[in-house]
């Protein structure tokens, strides 16, 4: 069974755990570079961008996370995820991992009030998802290798490069496992020889 | 697209987990908030040592104060109203804030009603002394709970006491046959359904946090410890003589909650913390917790 490790410093860790067991897999949480080891699969989870950022540049994960997931780890970041994971942003200036080709902008589609659900199309799945967004963040402009997923309005908020999966959205909060079930495929189905590093 | 449901209110809340919401009272405190990794702002007039000791009614902040607030960070902020004032939380709701904190530590403007909160489309969070009110508040629409505590005292037992009580609270409900329940929702003047939900889950259905006397980096890992989902932190950080380090150390202290060397490690030097007020030295009256039921 594969095991997915959730980056633990803030956010929404909860939901993602119990996502990704529902969805059949286990976790662990990563707070420490060396908790990536052994792991199948990453998920960066909802919370606050530059807390998260902040706290992966104080305890040493930047370059571990920016390694392991280069290295092939399959990857998920949801809503703060994708943005840590992003190469920039619109606005403003915090700690990013820079491994997935997109620019973002943050708080895009507005403030709380703005939040919003909707059902949401998404290449490949045979029916709507049900996404919930929290002041959430689209995609501004999309590199080469990234293909785009899903949008609201022409906005890309659900984006794949590679091993990376990336959403504005919240798969964790909602029962539907089909989003933690892809990354937990990927971790499957992995070449063995890749995860050691 | 639907906004303002459940999901969605309660969904902020989540996302603020395992972080510190601090209070502040102008731009500058704000961005200094910000930069020490704090997840929100609560944005308000005073702290709550100063509404303590200078006195009078302590409302909403001006909204010049309140904007002024929200353009300078990009991470939620929240205000402040009274209990039972639905208009200062209408003007809220209008501003943009990010959540309302429906507070006993503002003079409250009812006595008996607490405010209707499934009316907004803005979340808010209300303390609790117990599970009892914590189930009223969610009952109202509140989409997350925090501890009352006792604010502006720099004395985090109140805080404990509330948590150890909603933690003991829950705890029997899981115990209990269904038989059992109405009783316990009766004796507790909880909403029924709501007393079930927690029995079967062994949880609050929203968000907990700890508020009400946090000062230092350990007292905001005691309260995770004891099962709080993150912190507020009042008058603990503006009121110290140095807020930069101690907000940053309290932030750290959040996520590393059950690593003691990390704790040792971030609060070294952090100069003096806020003075804090023994509770056998205030009248009953001078108690913010027991404003609201």
């Amino acid at each position: 069974m594969a095991t997915v490790g959730v980056l633990a410093l803030q956010g929404d860790v909860r939901e993602h755990a119990n996502a990704i067991q529902a969805a059949g897999g286990m976790w662990t949480p990563v707070r420490h570079p060396e908790d990536l080891d052994g792991i199948d699969a990453l998920i960066l989870p909802g919370g606050e961008s530059t807390t998260i950022g902040r706290l992966a540049g104080i305890y040493g994960l930047i370059e571990p996370l920016r390694a392991a997931i280069a290295d092939g780890l399959p990857t998920l970041g949801t809503c703060a995820g994708m943005i840590f994971l992003a190469a920039g942003m619109m606005q403003g200036e915090q700690v990013q991992l820079g491994v997935l080709d997109v620019i973002v902008e943050r708080n895009a589609f507005g403030r709380q009030n703005e939040s919003f659900e909707a059902n949401l199309e998404v290449a490949g799945f045979d029916r709507p998802f049900r996404a919930v967004f929290i002041r959430a963040p689209w995609v501004v402009k999309v590199g080469g290798g990234v293909e785009v997923v899903a949008t609201v309005d022409d906005h890309p908020v659900m984006v794949r490069q590679g091993n990376i999966l990336a959403s504005s959205f919240h798969p964790e909060l909602t029962s539907d496992v089909r989003i933690h079930t892809m990354v937990l495929q990927a971790a499957e189905s992995r070449d063995p020889r890749d995860g050691e590093r | 697209m639907e906004t303002g449901t459940d999901r969605v209110k309660r969904g902020l809340a989540e996302m603020l987990k395992g972080g510190v919401i601090m209070d502040v009272v102008n731009a500058e405190q704000a961005m200094i908030a910000e930069e020490a990794g704090a997840v929100a702002v609560m944005a308000l007039e005073r702290v709550p040592a100063d509404i303590r000791s200078q006195g009078g009614v302590a409302r909403m902040a001006d909204p010049e104060k309140i904007q002024e607030i929200i353009d300078s960070v990009s991470i939620p902020v929240m205000g402040k109203v009274r209990i039972g004032h639905f208009v200062e939380a209408q003007v809220l709701q209008s501003l943009g804030v990010d959540y309302v904190d429906e507070s006993e530590v503002l003079t409250p403007a009812d006595e008996e009603n607490h405010i209707d909160k499934w009316a907004f489309t803005t979340p808010f969070v209300c303390g609790a002394r117990n599970l009892g009110e914590a189930l009223r508040r969610i009952g109202e629409g509140a989409a997350m709970i925090r501890t009352k505590g006792e604010a502006g005292t720099g004395n985090v037992v109140e805080a404990v006491r509330h948590m150890r009580t909603m933690n003991r609270e829950i705890r029997a409900l899981t115990t209990m046959e269904e038989g059992e329940l109405m009783t316990a929702a009766k004796s507790m003047g909880a909403p029924f359904d709501l007393v079930r939900e927690v029995a079967a889950s062994g949880r609050l259905p929203v968000v907990n946090f700890a508020a009400g006397g946090i000062a230092t980096p350990a007292d905001a890992a005691l309260m995770m410890q004891l099962g709080c989902d993150g912190v507020f932190v009042g008058s603990g950080i503006f009121k110290s003589t140095d807020p930069a380090p101690r907000a940053r150390a309290i932030v750290e202290s959040v996520t590393f909650y059950d690593t003691p060397e990390t704790i040792a490690k971030v609060s070294r030097g952090l100069g003096e913390a806020m003075v804090g007020i023994e509770m056998g030295t205030l009248e009953d009256s001078e108690l913010l917790q027991t404003r609201g039921w």
